[in-house]
C-alpha cells in the first residue's frame, strides 16, 4: 500500500531534487518526491494530509549520543538551562545553587522510604560565579538522606554531610587531588573526578556505568528522539554483553520503537584481537532498528576535565598534559585488526596530540591493510587543527565534531583550558569542510542535551552561553549544518545508502517541523519547532507535555 | 585453619603494580601467586583484556573472578575499582593482601590516592616496572614518555625488570638515570618479575608463631632461597621511645638501603606504634594487637646484600629517640 504525504515543503537533502511538496511511501520505504502528478504513476495511492502545513527533513541522525540520556531522567534534573524531559516537560533552568537545592529537598519531600537517596544530575556552577557547591549547601535538601548531585560534565560529583559518612570520607587527613577540604580540614563534599567520586557515588544512587543503559533509559531516549526529530541515534559506547544485546533487540524490535539504535562496542575489557571477533558476531545479530558491529576506541579524556592529550604548549592555565586511556600497542592492533577484517573504528580523540597519535596509527595500519573507504571516524576531535584535517582527507577518515561544546564550555575554554586562539577554532566545521572531510556534529547526550538542530544553530552561530561569538572563520552555513546533522552523520555511520535524504530506494524517515529551518533567521534555528517523526513509515507524534 | 590473620590494624595492605606495557607487571603478578607461601593474595586487574594469570596457577574461572591455587583469587574492576575493592574487602576470608594491577597508560601514584580513600586498605607500596632494555627509550617517546616519567616518578619502589638483557655498562648507565628519573623511590634489579615476596609483602609465619609474648616476628622478613644471595635482612631492638613517623621517615633515606621495613615501637606517648617502610613510602599507626610497652619492641629491615647499612639504620633509630624521656627509658 502506497501512501503519498503531502507537506508545505519537503526539504530533500538530494542536490538533484533538493525541494518538493510530495513524497510517496510504501513498505517503510520512499517511492520518490515530487509533485502529486509525478507521484501517481506509483499505482493507487492514499493521500495523507496532516503534514500539508508542516516542512519534512530526512530524519535526523544524532552521530554521538549515549542511550543513557534516558536513563538520566530518572533523577532530579538541577542544570542551569531549561531541558525538555521525555515526557515533553520543560525543567526550568535553577538560577542559583539555592534553586538547585530546593529542587532536590522537593524531590526528597515527595519520597516515602527514609533511606532513599536523593540523587541530581546537571548542576553546572561555572554559572554561579565563583562560589561552589559544597556539603553545607546540600544539606539543607536533606541532613538525614544521602545527597548527590552529578555536574553536567559527568567529571564531578557534589554530596552533603551524609553522603559523605556513608562513604567513609567525612574524616581529617583524607589526601587526593579530586577531593578538596574545607577549613575544618574535612572534604567539602566536591568530588572530582572518577576515582574521587566512586566511594560517594553509589551510596547517592550513581551504582552504575553512567554510560550503560537498561530497559527503561532506552525506551525514554527514544521518547526524546521523537521530541527531537531523531530517527537514528548513535549508542557510542556500550560494553554490549550479551543480556544488554537481547534486551535492545527485544525492544528496539517492538513494532512501536520510533528509533533506530547504532550501538558500538568499546575496546574495555577485551583485547583487541577478541573485540573484532566480537564485533563481527555483533555485525551478525544485528536488526532493522538495532545496528551493532562498529567499534569504539577511546584514546584521551577531556579537555574541561583536563585529560585530554594536548600538543605544546599544553593547557593554557599550566594544568600537567592529560591521559591516555589506551596504549599505541592497541591501538595499532585494534586499528589492524579492524582494517583486515572489514570492521569499522569510531575512535575518541579530544586533544590534537591524542588525535596525531590516531593518525599516525591510522597510517602505519593502512599502509599494512590499505583498504578503501573503512570511514574510521574521530570522534569529538575538538582541537584537530588545519594540518590534521589534511590528513584526516588523505587517509579517506571522517569526523564528527562537537559542536555543542562551544556553547556549554566555551567561554571556559576561551579563557581556562586552551586559551583564546585555540578556542576559536576548536571543533573546526569550516576548515573540515574546506578540505573535503567528511563531517558530522553531535551532543554526546547526555553531556549536552540531545537535539541535532541546537547542534546545527552551534555550528552556524558558534555562541557561547556568556554570548561571546567563538571563532566566526568557523562558522558554517545552515546548509552545511542541516546536512551535517542528517546525511553527514549517517555517512559516518555508513548509513548512508539508507537515510540520510528523502530520495527513492530510501527508508521513510522524516523529521516532522512546523517551521522551516531554511527560512527561518539562522540565530533561531535552534528554536524550530518539531512536531515529532516518522520512522519507516510509521507516524510518531511528539505528545504534548502531561 | 587461616593463618596469617588480619593485619594489626584491620586493614588490609595493597601494592599497586604500575608500569607500562611489556615491563613485566604480569609477570611479577605471577611470580608473587606462585611464591605466595600460604598467603592469600587477591589480585585486581583493569580489565581481563589479555589474560593476567598462567594457565597452571588457574582453578576456576566464573566471570569476572579467577580462582588461584592457594586461595587466592584475581578479578578484573574494569572501571569500578572501588566496587571491586568493596567485594573484596566483603570475601570470607577477607585476602591477607590485595595486588592492583594499574594500566599500562595509568597512573599507579593516582590508583593508590584513590584506594586510599577506602578505610578499609592501607597502601603498602607503589611498585613500578621498568624495562631495563627499553624504558629510556620509552621515555623519550613522543607519546608516551611523560606517562612513563610520571609513573616512576610515583614509585616508592622501581624494579628493573629484565636486567639480564642488558649489559653491566648499561644497567650502570640505567641507574644512574633512575637515580634522575625516581629519585624519590628504591630501585631493585630483577630477571622475569623474580623479586622476593619478603620485598612485598609484610612478614607471614603461621599463627602459632605468632602469639602474644613472642612480640614481632623478626626473622619472618628475611629472604628466603635464591634471593638469599641478592638480599639481607636486619633485625633491631629498640627499647627506648622513638617518634615513630620520624624514624620511618628516616628509613627512607636512600644511605640507609632499606627496601622494607616493619617494626613496632613505643611511640612517644608510651603507645604501641606499628610502623611500615617501603622504599619512599611511610605508614605509621597504633599497634592494636598487643601490649608493646611490655613486649620487646624492634624493627626489621630487608635490602640488597650490600647496601642494607646497619650503622645508618641504628643511628636513624638513636636519632629518634625522646629527648625528653629518654633518660628514664633507657
Amino acid at each position: 500500500m502506497t501512501v503519498v504525504y503531502r507537506a508545505r515543503r519537503i526539504l530533500t537533502m538530494n542536490p538533484a531534487r533538493p525541494e518538493a511538496t510530495h513524497v510517496a511511501v510504501r513498505d517503510g520505504r520512499i517511492l520518490g518526491t515530487g509533485t502529486l502528478d509525478e507521484l501517481k504513476g506509483w499505482g493507487a495511492y492514499t493521500l495523507e494530509d496532516r503534514f500539508a502545513d508542516k516542512i519534512l527533513m530526512p530524519g535526523l541522525v544524532e552521530g554521538h549520543s549515549h542511550t543513557s540520556e534516558g536513563t538520566f531522567w530518572r533523577y532530579t534534573y538541577v542544570g542551569y538551562f531549561d531541558r525538555t524531559d521525555p515526557e515533553g516537560r520543560v525543567w526550568r533552568g535553577a538560577s542559583s545553587i539555592e534553586a538547585a537545592v530546593d529542587r532536590l529537598k522537593d524531590a526528597g519531600a515527595a519520597m516515602t522510604d527514609p533511606a532513599t537517596s536523593i540523587a541530581g544530575w546537571g548542576l553546572d556552577p561555572i554559572y554561579y560565579g565563583e562560589r561552589r557547591c559544597s556539603r553545607h549547601d546540600l544539606d539543607r535538601a536533606s541532613t538525614s538522606r544521602a545527597v548527590g548531585v552529578l555536574h553536567a560534565s559527568g567529571h564531578i560529583l557534589n554530596v552533603n554531610t551524609r553522603a559523605l559518612e556513608l562513604a567513609g570520607l567525612l574524616r581529617k587527613g583524607v589526601d587526593h587531588p579530586g577531593i578538596p577540604l574545607g577549613d575544618d580540614g574535612l572534604p567539602t563534599g566536591e568530588l572530582k573526578g572518577p576515582e574521587a567520586m566512586m566511594p560517594a557515588a553509589p551510596h547517592v544512587g550513581f551504582d552504575r556505568d553512567l554510560l550503560a543503559c537498561d530497559e527503561l533509559g532506552l525506551r525514554y531516549f527514544a521518547k526524546l528522539c521523537v521530541r527531537k526529530g531523531v530517527t537514528t541515534a548513535a549508542d557510542m559506547a556500550s560494553q554490549l554483553p550479551p543480556d544488554a544485546v537481547t534486551m535492545m533487540a527485544r525492544v528496539t524490535g517492538e513494532a512501536d520503537f520510533p528509533v533506530r539504535i547504532v550501538s558500538l562496542r568499546r575496546l574495555f575489557n577485551i583485547n583487541p584481537g577478541e573485540l573484532i571477533a566480537r564485533a563481527i558476531e555483533l555485525r551478525a545479530a544485528s536488526g532493522d532498528r538495532l545496528r551493532l558491529g562498529i567499534i569504539k576506541i577511546v584514546v584521551d579524556g577531556s579537555i574541561q576535565g583536563f585529560s585530554a592529550r594536548l600538543k605544546w604548549p599544553g593547557y593554557h592555565n599550566g594544568a600537567p598534559n592529560g591521559l591516555w586511556y589506551v596504549t599505541p600497542e592497541q591501538l595499532r592492533a585494534a586499528l589492524a585488526g579492524a582494517l583486515e577484517h572489514g570492521v569499522q573504528v569510531h575512535a575518541h580523540t579530544n586533544g590534537d596530540e591524542a588525535t596525531e597519535l590516531l593518525l599516525d596509527c591510522v597510517e602505519e595500519a593502512l599502509a599494512r591493510h590499505p583498504v578503501r573507504d573503512h570511514r574510521f571516524t574521530i570522534q569529538h576531535g575538538q582541537l584537530v587543527n588545519a594540518a590534521q584535517f589534511r590528513r584526516i582527507k588523505a587517509l579517506g577518515m571522517c569526523v564528527n565534531l562537537f559542536s555543542n561544546h562551544h556553547f556549554y564550555w566555551g567561554d571556559a575554554h576561551y579563557s581556562t583550558t586552551v586559551g583564546p586562539e585555540r578556542a576559536e577554532r576548536m571543533n573546526a566545521c569550516a576548515t573540515a569542510l574546506a578540505n573535503g572531510v567528511p563531517l558530522a556534529i553531535h551532543s554526546d547526550a547526555p553531556v549536552t542535551p540531545l537535539g541535532p538542530l541546537f547542534t546545527a544553530w552551534c555550528a552556524v552561530n558558534r555562541l557561547t552561553a556568556s554570548g561571546r561569538v567563538l571563532g566566526s572563520a568557523e562558522r558554517i552555513s545552515v546548509a552545511d549544518a542541516l546536512r551535517a546533522i542528517t546525511l553527514g552523520a549517517a555517512y559516518t555511520l555508513k548509513l548512508d545508502a539508507e537515510v540520510g535524504s528523502i530520495e527513492c530506494g530510501k527508508r521513510a524517515d522524516f523529521a516532522v517541523l512546523e517551521d522551516d529551518p531554511l527560512t527561518v533567521a539562522p540565530e533561531h534555528l535552534k528554536d524550530v519547532r518539531i512536531w515529532g517523526t516518522v520512522q519507516q513509515g510509521r507516524i510518531f507524534p511528539a505528545p504534548p507535555p502531561p | 585453619m587461616s593463618h596469617g590473620a588480619a593485619p594489626a590494624d584491620g586493614r588490609i595492605p595493597v601494592t599497586v603494580v604500575g608500569g607500562y606495557l611489556g615491563a613485566g607487571k604480569t609477570t611479577l603478578v605471577n611470580h608473587l601467586l606462585r611464591n605466595a607461601e600460604g598467603r592469600r593474595i587477591a589480585v585486581l586487574v583493569n580489565d581481563f583484556g589479555e589474560l593476567p594469570i598462567d594457565a597452571d596457577l588457574i582453578e576456576s574461572q566464573a566471570g569476572e573472578v579467577i580462582g588461584i591455587a592457594g586461595g587466592c583469587v584475581c578479578c578484573s574492576f574494569g572501571s569500578d575499582l572501588m566496587g571491586a575493592l568493596a567485594r573484596i574487602a566483603r570475601a570470607e576470608p577477607a585476602p591477607e593482601h590485595v595486588l592492583v594491577e594499574a594500566s599500562g597508560v595509568g597512573l599507579p601514584g593516582s590508583v593508590a590516592r584513590s584506594i586510599a580513600l577506602v578505610p578499609l586498605f592501607r597502601i603498602d607500596s607503589v611498585a613500578v616496572l621498568a624495562d631495563c632494555e627499553t624504558v629510556r627509550s620509552r621515555a623519550a617517546d613522543t607519546y608516551m614518555g611523560d606517562t612513563i616519567t610520571r609513573q616512576l616518578a610515583e614509585a616508592d619502589l622501581v624494579i628493573a625488570n629484565k636486567a639480564d638483557l642488558v649489559s653491566p655498562g648499561g644497567l650502570a648507565e640505567l641507574h644512574a638515570w633512575l637515580a634522575r628519573s625516581a629519585p624519590q623511590a628504591r630501585v631493585v634489579e630483577a630477571i622475569r618479575g623474580a623479586v622476593p615476596p619478603a620485598v612485598l609483602f609484610d612478614d607471614h609465619a603461621p599463627a602459632s608463631l605468632r602469639g602474644a609474648g613472642r612480640g614481632l616476628l623478626i626473622g619472618a622478613i628475611a629472604p628466603q632461597g635464591d634471593a638469599a644471595a641478592r638480599y639481607e635482612s636486619a633485625s633491631f631492638t629498640v627499647r627506648h621511645r622513638v617518634d615513630a613517623a620520624a624514624l620511618a621517615r628516616a628509613l627512607t633515606s636512600p644511605g640507609c638501603g632499606v627496601l622494607r621495613a616493619k617494626g613496632v615501637v613505643r611511640d612517644l606517648d608510651g603507645s604501641g606504634s606499628v610502623l611500615h617502610v617501603v622504599g619512599a613510602r611511610t605508614e605509621t599507626g597504633p599497634h592494636a594487637g598487643s601490649e608493646a610497652g611490655s613486649n620487646p619492641a624492634g624493627i626489621a629491615c630487608i635490602g640488597l646484600r650490600g647496601r642494607l647499612d646497619r650503622d645508618a639504620i641504628a643511628r636513624a633509630i638513636a636519632a629518634s629517640r625522646d629527648p625528653v624521656n629518654t633518660a628514664k627509658n633507657t
